[in-house]
């Protein structure tokens, strides 16, 4: 049984212009040990999918279908309550912006040591504060630190805190919503290389959400490719890097700099992605696509599966008869 | 090739805030040492890359050359003229032939100024052009830089727009008066990848068509290997390395560009690469480490490293770098 | 809220408009009906101890306040802003004196210090004009400071030097655009107060003479009157003043919830 099972997810979003509906119909699995990539540009709802999963979406947004099964159990009904037995101790989430998601008045120590009591009541204070001291060492913290302030501590190193408190309670599996966004470029790599260490260590599942296709290809084994609410493909990053189907996907490779090649012919995608509430009608990528037909503009294409896994969603391999 | 920019012992130097006791009990101040004596220079037509992590200096000598902050020392020379030192008419004159394109889309265009006020704008200012003439230039670079139609460009307000016609829009506001020199910080970093590539583009086409030369800011090494001519990386205030692009990037001299260069990601999942790995984090710029700035980090790192600053060494032609184990 | 508020403001405008067309009596002729009469349907709102028709008095008696409060505004808006802008843009000792001065101002209740000012100035609409506006201009030169200090910072206005913009240039055309929705919202506050304001000055004494009909002149003179049972002449005046003040604030509220959002963005 696969760790984590969306199936048919959609969520919306009530603005003043309208409801928009940010994920569409989405479906995947994630196994144990799993590193999941999630890649997209601006709105193409991979960061509200993320904060669905674990029902830290804003008051606006809802899931109005689907099923989220963590370990078999749907939780999209749950309470509030039931949500944070499991947060943290089943599925965690590590926010973009290390700068704002720490309270400032608190020791790092504290956060942890919280974290847990609150998890597991019964565990006394010097046990939280093993464990706590265990999380620090695991993201390469020293535990000298563990009574600063947040303030203390650079962009880096709060982002390792952040992570420190999604696996403090041994999660099975981990959201990392933009987890190196905001950082350097050295600094990105050590943290990449700290998630897969943690991941190989803990057997914990990661889903990875980003835009940047780069470090999705580098690093996770399987890929999600999304644009405006749906999943247009799905593979292995082996596969997706040789050989991308959706035009879409052949478009993001085009525009993405290799530092290892020696020439690189790079082209971007024309136009720019639509507007949530004026989609287009068919395909939502047809106004953008070179290889667009037809149909494309009339109907939206369904998920189709290749062979050896495989998923795109596109009329040029198939779903012309539903 | 001959010469436009040239760089010589720049520094710039910013105090920092002391709390009133720090005023009424320590004598000395402190700085920050963004900028510590870095001398380059760029030829004409050429894209010269400035790259490094946040925190290096490379903004902020950016931001010198466009003449929007005063050095603290050195000198600079554009064809041959010292900036440092002018009057604010000299000044003006100069705007004409060196200009900026910022970073963030969302902030550098007036929100109540509308695109085509924005983009005449400079014309206005330096009386090159009013009435219909001004609108007729003014359409005539919005469609050069691929706001079509134009007509209907030029009376939305920046919010109406994307950050990539943003940045569009800037771009126009930088080459309407046909300057010879821009400074582009960082210009794309803050839009979605596909799009990236466009204004790059875009901005490469400009430069064979204007003639135009670019001071490139980026940390994004990727993109800076794509674009330059000519690199220069920058770590805690300093030129580490510099050279042209083809050397620099295959033959990385300096240990920090070499862990640069390594944790660049490579969308290639079968690609498997060495990372150079470094202990620590960057240092503040105002304890500056001594010696070798780097040198608290540097995975070679040996007695003198602490003791004495490198110089750039000229290792090859057109290729430097400043390190003690580097033999020129 | 703001058409609200406008509604509000504007038919009170309107009526001292025309007032002196429809009142039925001269509001300042004497004894044209019994002294302290209650309302009646000759006199729809009763009369005063000198005999004045209170119907007449209140369409009458609110122009004086919406003169002293037009003109305080734009004393506020003439002095205060431009002082706000070139201060804080230019920074250094300058602004340094200016905040000194406007802070200090500012530290007076508002009320008492118009009082003192218009009792050394003397009487009349203009003097009041002038008190209320020296007690809130720095209201104007406070908030159009902090937004300069913001705004001087933003790439936008960066951007204009780079231009080569000269720096009147950026503080109009660049900067003062943007700080406009915020002194929007303290000049209505602002008239709002100087109608409250203009009462209190009229009320003590301090403010138009008592020859021109006025609403505070009604509520010195109802004051007096009440405990003799003649609730009409203080009540009446009372709420247009009240809500001429409602409607000022609410058209202010309703501005400044209506571009906060944008502002934020």
């Amino acid at each position: 049984m696969p760790l984590l099972e969306v199936d048919s997810l959609t969520v919306e979003y009530w603005t003043r212009r309208g409801i928009i509906r940010a994920v569409d119909n989405v479906s995947f699995t994630l196994d144990k040990g799993e590193m999941l990539g999630l890649v997209g540009e601006s709105g193409s709802g991979k960061s509200t999918l993320g904060h669905s999963l674990v029902h830290l979406l804003p008051t606006q947004g809802s899931i109005v279908g689907g099923h989220i099964r963590i370990g078999g159990k749907d939780v999209v009904g749950y309470s509030e309550e039931e949500m944070r037995s499991i947060r943290g101790e089943k599925i965690a989430f590590v926010f973009q912006d290390p700068m704002t998601s720490l309270n400032p008045v608190k020791k790092i120590g504290e956060h942890i040591i919280e974290l847990i009591q609150t998890h597991k009541p019964n565990v006394s204070g010097e046990e939280a504060l093993r464990f706590a001291e265990a999380a620090l060492n695991d993201v390469g913290i020293s535990t000298e630190r563990i009574n600063d302030y947040p303030h203390q501590f650079s962009g880096g190193m709060r982002q390792r805190i952040m992570i420190a408190l999604a696996i403090a309670l041994n999660p099975d599996i981990v959201i990392a919503d933009e987890p190196t966004t905001a950082l350097d470029v050295i600094v990105q790599a050590k943290i990449m290389d700290l998630l897969r260490d943690l991941c190989d260590a803990h057997g914990m599942a990661l889903i990875l959400i980003t835009h940047d296709i780069s470090v999705v290809l580098e690093r996770c084994k399987k890929v999600i490719v999304m644009y405006a609410g749906n999943f247009v493909e799905c593979a292995d990053s082996v596969s997706l890097h040789n050989d991308p189907k959706h035009p879409y996907t052949q478009g993001l490779l085009r525009t993405v700099p290799n530092i290892e090649l020696a020439e690189q012919r790079l082209e971007g995608i024309t136009g720019s992605p639509p507007d949530l509430l004026d989609l287009p009608s068919g395909c939502r990528f047809w106004p953008r696509c070179p290889q667009a037909m037809e149909v494309c503009h009339m109907k939206g294409p369904p998920m189709v599966e290749l062979e050896n896994g495989r998923y795109v969603r596109c009329f040029l391999y198939g779903g012309l008869e539903q | 090739m001959s010469v436009i920019v040239d760089v010589e012992h720049l520094k710039k130097y910013f105090p920092v805030q002391k709390s009133f006791f720090e005023k009424l009990f320590t004598r000395t101040s402190s700085y920050v040492k963004a900028v510590d004596d870095i001398s380059f220079s760029i030829n004409e037509g050429e894209v010269f890359t400035l790259a490094g992590e946040s925190g290096c200096g490379k903004t902020t000598t950016g931001m010198i050359l466009a003449m929007l902050l005063t050095p603290s020392g050195g000198k600079i020379l554009f064809d041959g003229t010292e900036i440092a030192g002018l009057r604010s008419e000299e000044l003006r004159l100069l705007r004409r032939r060196i200009q900026i394109i910022f970073q963030d889309p969302y902030a550098s265009l007036n929100p109540r100024m509308r695109i085509g006020e924005a983009v005449g704008h400079p014309l206005e200012i330096h009386g090159l052009a009013t009435g219909v003439d001004k609108r007729n230039r003014v359409l005539e670079i919005l469609e050069k830089v691929g706001l079509t139609p134009p007509e209907r460009f030029v009376d939305l307000y920046p919010h109406e727009l994307s950050g990539g016609q943003r940045q569009r829009v800037a771009i126009a506001r930088s080459i309407i008066l046909r300057p010879e020199f821009i400074v582009a910080d960082e210009p794309v970093s803050m839009l979605d990848v596909s799009i990236r590539t466009v204004l790059i583009d875009l901005m490469m086409e400009l430069r064979k068509d204007l003639g135009l030369t670019y001071l490139f800011i980026t940390h994004d090494l990727a993109v800076a290997k794509y674009i330059s001519d000519r690199i220069a990386i920058m770590y805690l205030g300093k030129i580490v390395e510099i050279g042209d692009k083809e050397e620099v990037f295959s033959n990385p001299l300096h240990p920090y560009t070499k862990a640069l260069l390594s944790a660049v990601p490579v969308p290639d999942p079968e690609r498997k690469r060495e990372t150079v790995e470094l202990k620590g984090e960057v240092p503040s710029a105002i304890q500056v480490p001594l010696g070798c700035r780097f040198h608290p980090r540097c995975p070679y790192a040996f007695a003198k490293c602490s003791e004495e600053e490198p110089h750039l060494i000229a290792v090859g032609k057109k290729h430097h770098a400043a390190c003690h184990l580097v033999k020129g | 809220m703001v058409l609200l508020g406008s509604g509000i403001v504007l038919s009170i405008v309107v009526m001292t408009l025309i007032a002196p067309w429809i009142s039925p009596y001269n509001p300042s002729a004497l004894n044209v009906g019994p002294i302290r009469s209650p309302p009646s349907p000759q006199f729809p709102l009763g009369t005063n101890h000198l005999g004045q028709d209170m119907l007449s008095r209140v369409l009458c008696g609110g122009s004086i306040m919406l003169q002293v409060s037009v003109l305080s505004v734009f004393l506020c808006l003439a002095i205060g802003v431009p002082i706000g802008l070139v201060s804080s843009y230019v920074g250094g000792a300058v602004d340094k004196i200016f905040s000194l001065i406007t802070d200090s101002i500012y530290a007076f209740p508002g009320l008492v210090l118009a009082i003192t000012i218009a009792a050394m100035l003397g009487r009349g609409a203009v003097n009041m004009a002038i008190s209320i506006a020296v007690v809130y201009i720095p209201s104007y030169f406070r908030i159009v400071r902090s937004h300069v200090l913001t705004i001087k910072e933003l790439q936008y206005t960066v951007a204009a030097r780079a231009i080569g913009a000269k720096w009147y240039t950026i503080l109009f055309r660049y900067i003062l655009p943007n700080v406009v929705p915020s002194i929007l919202s303290v000049a209505t506050v602002n008239f709002a107060d100087a109608t409250l304001t203009a009462a209190g000055l009229t009320f003590v004494g301090l403010g138009v003479t008592k020859d021109i009909p006025d609403w505070g002149w009604d509520l010195t003179d109802g004051r007096v009157l009440l405990p003799s049972g003649a609730w009409w002449v203080i009540t009446f005046p009372g709420i247009m003043i009240i809500l001429l003040a409602l409607g000022f604030t609410l058209i202010g509220e309703g501005l400044s919830e209506l571009l906060n959002p944008r502002l934020e963005q």
